[in-house]
């Protein structure tokens, strides 16, 4: 099962969160902040699960974003690293003729616009 | 796993509604659009502008405070309000509280237009949780729009209920959400699939009777719908995976077209045909497969072709955890693998090393145990995070006692776990431990070795002056010190007492700790004749500040003063014999009765007055189920039995005692049980030895531990080309890690449930509450306790067919429970024939009552004779003369067709419900092949096969079948189904269905009052109830015939006005039952280790009571 799945930079500020899980607000402020101490800790060799508590995080870096997903044991770490990427390959069609079309507006704002960019690199 | 994505993409929306271009087709005209774009796009733009999280709290309670004055100002537009909640989800998102929001979120889902009401949907479903109140608010507004005409409002709605809904409104939304599942949209199908499998989540048994159409879902032809209705299958299946083996053709069927690309084009990731599609297949075929020869043999072809074309991964955490899960199916795999892991056992990621040790705990054994075990705490020290630390020193704790070479090993490597582990270690690994020193093995000599080496290595870290050992290892320490330290006879306990004293003054000692090691001082006091430490600790803490501290001295003194109390109280080696506590304070009789003497009034049970005190009022009586003295008495035995302040246990006893002599008011005596407490503290023992010797007698091991030593591994054969210094070194950790793990040896590795090799067995211990059957068979499961097939097998195998051979053996490899199972299906049908059954069927005997004390559902195979035979009777159908003499129901016709005619009897015996069916064919030409098949019930267990066939039928005559029943799942009624199906010129179907009832599985238990009196201690479920009684039967034995008679209880004792009966559900759990009659009423207290079945009990009580 997916706990949540987060979208943090590198400075720790959240982008997007989303719990499937009832989190206290204030409790999640702190477990966002634990989490990307973790990614962040983590080289590039290192491999992409964590062990957090009692639950695994999954995470996948583009560029300055993380995106890190909480599963517990019944998830399949390797099908939920896919589905990140799914995911961002996703936001990128689904924004990307929105974001062309006003993209000058929120080029320097927005996390989804470097989300966007870095796809395109790596296709 | 696509709908997570699904949900995860709608909050983006959210953020950014407005550039939707799908979402918004008129109301969102020009000039709002960029208003609103420009207000949230300017939030978000200054936020990242930001530095510190300091400006950013004080940039969104500004905006927070705008926002709450423009929400619950009356003028606000719901387009307005709209835009609005899209600000609050983002400062909400970024952990902000905006509860003032919520309430307009859910108004806006009401009245909004579709734009506006899909923003108040996504707000309401990111702000609330499951139980939150306002959520009942939405309901309305949810039940409107599933009726909506508009697609996308029901959508909409169908959308948040899969995601959140109260629980206890799902029927409100049940009837429309099922006619959802016809609906010509496949997305309103898939949506409405999707909200059932939350229903099914949160309240499984609301949704039970639409089971068949999640088989419609299955097979709907949109692919959508049919990946939705997975997710309720995985779910199900994992629960019950026996109900479901019928669907394995369709899944491997699904999975074969998904591995063949027969899916569009859209589900193709990558060029994968919908992998997460592919995933959860195979994880439902996984579970059907499992412990399941024949369907799995359905699946080989699909997972074949699905491994060839899946693409090999590099992850290597990945390979490693595949590995693992391998391994458990058979650890020779793991030597063709044996550098790829030790190389990862000294990788850099600290998560790889752990994957590495889990793969490694799973295949050590008596051989390369200490390597293993080794490396594990090499990786303890190292690591910081608790959950690993507590995760780790269980399976060190676990392998150290399992396969232990020797004591001196032992205690080192529990003595490691303990000082790393810290106070972190689960509880139970000093509880594990001390109980194994304890109880100790097989072998008196070999126990005290043991003791002893612990007691001389405690003393030794005790040595060292400034050492800071975790709490609970010096816990540890004081009780094995107190307990065994005069073992040692070269130790002065002079020298222990000053250890000990001095530990007292550390500061580091908690207050628990010290509780601890003032019992070790006080046991070891006990074996010395004077002693000035003891002395000056009694001076020294009889004014402590410490209140517990100073009573626990005050006690030493006075015990102290009396010595031959004092070895009374506490014997040497005593911990294992259970403590019989007198919960009828018979000792205080003489107290009450001076009481009584001078005119107190006699003492009532809380609740008594408290009912009694109703009744005067002719208040509505809602009886408090206030705690009831004896079970708080038998909780504080049980604590007491294993606490080390034995002392203080006493004398809390006396001081409870004092305020509450309750034995003239006529409650249960428990005049039988032995009294080892009484007036004058601990009595004398006489037969504490007696259950010592119902001990079972444990087998040694040996042989079986030869045949594992044997064969070692003919692993490095192709490995001996050239090698680097490094590399040698590391094959020679390879072979000291991977010896043992021979083809021979395979047998044990298998989910760590074997004991087979295991050193330090642990003795059952025979629970007070059980009676002498029990206790038998208990002696008869510790000599077949391991292995049990192993034992027989090898003699018999040539008289057996082949595949029961394997099947027996696969039982062995998995876990006992398992073994269980695999019996229960194989062993009557087919070793019958080669007169294996009685050998077999002891065994599984002695199987099951290894569960007997945790009321896991037992198999009892009952006597062959009665489960399935089929003899010729008359077209009259009547039982066989066998079964006659037993109680019996009327023979009832269950249904009728043109050739067949279905009756039915039940027979009570005393192990199970015999469910007779009669099949009598009314032709006159014989039947064929006629087929009695019942369904899966979920309340019922049929033993052995659900299926029967009568291979032929004469014309004009009678045969039957029996099947043995029993209730798996309490109900007070039930109904079990099944269909007959027979050849005559055309295939002929039809159905049958029977009630059963919960007093068809009650039988009455015999037992003594003193028994009684026991088991009631040990139960914990209680329902309490008055009824009231009829005049006509005003008395009590009146009441208890009733019961007897009507509901087969056994009526135990009667004392008085109250009475005591008992029953049990078949095959073993018991309830009991205490009456007592006052003014009119009957007042009815059940208990049971089952919490249900005292409620089934209750109303069938109820229902007596009232027709008589």
């Amino acid at each position: 099962m997916i706990k949540f799945f987060l979208m943090v930079n590198k400075q720790g500020q959240t982008r997007l969160s989303r719990y499937y899980e009832h989190v206290e607000i204030n409790k999640r402020t702190m477990l966002e902040a634990e989490v990307i101490k973790k990614c962040l800790s983590r080289s590039k060799d290192q491999c992409s699960f964590i062990e957090y508590k009692d639950f695994k995080l999954v995470y996948r870096q583009y560029a300055a974003l993380f995106v890190v997903v909480g599963i517990n044991e019944t998830e399949n770490e390797m099908a939920v690293y896919e589905l990140i990427h799914n995911f961002v390959e996703v936001l990128d069609k689904y924004f990307s003729r929105v974001v062309s079309e006003i993209l000058t507006l929120i080029r320097n704002i927005s996390y989804f616009s470097k989300l966007s960019y870095v796809s395109h690199l790596r296709e | 796993m696509s709908d997570v994505v699904e949900r995860t993409l709608s909050v983006l929306p959210g953020l950014l509604g407005q550039h939707d271009p799908g979402a918004g087709p008129a109301g969102a005209g020009g000039h709002g659009r960029v208003s609103s774009t420009s207000r949230l796009g300017s939030l978000i733009r200054s936020i990242t502008a930001l530095t510190s999280k300091h400006e950013e709290e004080k940039l969104i309670q500004q905006e927070l405070t705008s926002l709450k004055a423009t929400v619950s100002a009356p003028t606000t537009t719901l387009r307005l309000m709209k835009e609005c909640m899209v600000r609050l989800i983002y400062c909400e998102m970024l952990g902000y509280e905006s509860s003032f929001g919520y309430i307009h979120a859910i108004k806006l889902a009401q009245q909004g237009n579709l734009l506006e009401k899909r923003v108040g949907y996504l707000a309401v479903s990111l702000f609330l949780h499951e139980n939150h109140e306002l959520l009942l608010l939405l309901v309305n507004t949810v039940v409107k729009d599933l009726q909506s005409t508009n697609l996308v409002e029901v959508c909409m709605a169908l959308t948040v209920v899969s995601q959140i809904f109260p629980r206890e409104m799902i029927p409100a939304v049940l009837p429309l959400i099922e006619d959802k599942l016809q609906h010509s949209k496949e997305i309103i199908r898939r949506k409405a699939v999707q909200a059932l499998y939350k229903f099914y989540v949160i309240a499984p048994n609301q949704v039970q009777h639409i089971h068949d159409k999640f088989r419609k879902a299955l097979c709907d032809r949109d692919a959508g719908v049919m990946a939705a209705s997975l997710h309720i299958y995985l779910q199900m299946i994992k629960e019950n995976s026996s109900g479901y083996k019928d669907l394995t053709g369709s899944f491997v069927t699904i999975l074969k077209q998904v591995v063949g690309g027969k899916l569009p084009v859209d589900f193709n990731y990558h060029s994968v045909p919908a992998p997460w599609l592919q995933i959860q297949l195979l994880r439902i075929l996984g579970l059907l497969g499992k412990d399941d020869q024949r369907t799995s043999e359905l699946m080989y072809d699909v997972l074949d072709e699905s491994l060839r074309r899946a693409e090999i991964n590099h992850n290597i955490t990945y390979g490693l955890k595949a590995l693992t899960y391998v391994i458990q199916q058979d650890p020779n795999l793991a030597l063709q693998h044996q550098m790829t892991i030790i190389e990862c056992l000294d990788h850099p990621d600290p998560i790889i090393k752990r994957e590495t040790l889990e793969l490694l705990y799973r295949i050590t054994n008596g051989q390369n145990v200490i390597v293993i075990v080794q490396k594990m705490l090499d990786y303890l020290r190292e690591s910081k995070e608790e959950y690993a630390i507590i995760n780790l020193a269980g399976k060190i704790a676990e392998l150290a006692e399992k396969y232990a070479p020797d004591n001196e090993w032992f205690i080192q490597t529990m003595n490691s776990v303990f000082s790393v582990g810290g106070d972190v270690v689960h509880p139970d690994i000093p509880n594990n431990f001390l109980r194994l020193l304890a109880e100790g093995f097989d072998d008196g000599k070999e126990d005290n070795q043991l003791r002893m080496y612990a007691v001389q290595s405690y003393l030794t870290l005790l040595e060292e002056e400034d050492a800071l050992y975790p709490q609970k290892f010096l816990q540890v320490m004081s009780w094995v010190l107190g307990e065994y330290s005069s073992l040692v006879t070269n130790v002065d306990p002079e020298v222990i007492l000053t250890k000990l004293h001095s530990l007292l003054k550390k500061t580091f000692v908690t207050s628990e700790t010290k509780a601890w090691i003032m019992a070790a001082v006080t046991k070891i006091a006990s074996h010395t004749s004077c002693s000035k430490t003891v002395d000056k600790l009694i001076q020294e803490f009889s004014n402590s500040l410490d209140t517990c501290m100073r009573q626990h001295a005050f006690e030493l003194k006075h015990l102290y003063e009396d010595k031959a109390l004092m070895k009374n109280l506490l014997p040497f080696d005593a911990s294992c014999n259970d403590m019989v506590v007198d919960a009828s304070l018979s000792f205080l009789d003489e107290f009450v009765a001076e009481g009584l003497g001078r005119g107190a009034a006699p003492y009532k049970p809380h609740h008594q007055r408290q009912e009694e005190k109703l009744s005067q009022e002719k208040a509505l009586n809602f009886e408090p189920y206030g705690l009831s003295f004896a079970s708080s008495v038998s909780s504080c035995g049980v604590t007491g039995r294993q606490s080390p302040t034995g002392l203080s246990f006493g004398s809390d006893m006396s001081g409870n005692s004092a305020e509450t002599g309750h034995k003239e008011t006529n409650t249960l005596k428990l005049e039988g049980v032995r009294k080892l407490w009484g007036k004058e503290g601990y009595l004398p023992k006489k037969e504490n030895k007696v259950g010592k010797e119902n001990e079972p007698q444990t087998v040694s091991c040996g042989g079986l531990l030869a045949v594992q030593v044997g064969d070692p591994p003919a692993l490095q054969s192709d490995q001996v080309a050239s090698l680097s210094e490094e590399d040698k070194e590391k094959q020679q950790l390879a072979s000291t890690l991977f010896i043992g793990l021979g083809s021979n040896a395979g047998v044990s590795l298998m989910g760590k449930t074997d004991t087979a090799t295991q050193k330090f067995k642990r003795k059952s211990k025979i629970n007070e509450t059980q009676n002498s059957e029990e206790a038998t068979d208990f002696q008869d499961s510790a000599a077949s306790d391991f292995g049990p097939l192993l034992d027989t097998i090898p003699i018999n195998v040539e008289d057996c067919e082949g595949n029961i051979d394997t099947g027996l053996r696969k039982a062995s490899l998995h876990s006992s429970d398992t073994v269980e199972d695999n019996l229960a299906f194989e062993t009557p049908q087919s070793l019958r024939k080669s007169g294996l059954n009685d050998r077999l069927s002891d065994n599984t005997l002695s199987q099951s009552s290894l569960f007997a004390d945790s009321n896991i559902e037992i198999f009892q195979p009952s006597p062959s004779a009665h489960c399935e035979s089929a003899s010729k009777t008359l077209l009259a159908p009547s039982l066989p003369e066998e079964l006659e003499d037993l109680p019996h129901s009327e023979v009832v016709e269950l249904c009728q067709s043109d050739a067949l005619a279905l009756y039915s009897c039940k027979v009570w015996t005393d192990d199970s419900l015999l469910l007779t069916v009669f099949v009598s064919n009314k032709t006159t030409s014989a039947l064929n092949a006629v087929n009695l098949l019942f369904e899966e019930a979920e309340h019922f267990q049929i033993l052995e096969s659900p299926t029967y066939q009568f291979p032929v039928i004469e014309a004009q005559s009678v045969e039957h079948c029996q099947k043995c029943v029993w209730m798996h799942k309490i109900c007070t009624q039930g109904v079990l189904s099944g269909s007959v199906n027979y050849q005559s010129e055309m295939e002929s179907h039809f159905e049958f269905s029977i009630t059963l009832s919960l007093m068809d599985f009650i039988r009455p238990m015999e037992m003594t009052t003193e028994d009684f009196g026991k088991l009631w201690l040990s139960l914990s479920n209680d329902v309490k109830q008055n009824i009231k009684m009829s005049s006509s039967e005003g008395s009590l034995s009146a009441a208890l015939n009733t019961l007897q008679q009507k509901l087969k209880l056994h009526i135990v004792d009667v004392i008085g006005n109250e009475g005591i009966l008992a029953c049990q559900l078949l095959p073993s759990v018991p309830c009991l039952l205490h009456c007592r009659t006052h003014s009119g009423m009957l007042a009815l207290w059940f208990r049971s280790p089952c919490s249900a079945l005292p409620d089934g009990l209750l109303y069938q009580c109820q229902k007596v009571m009232e027709e008589s």
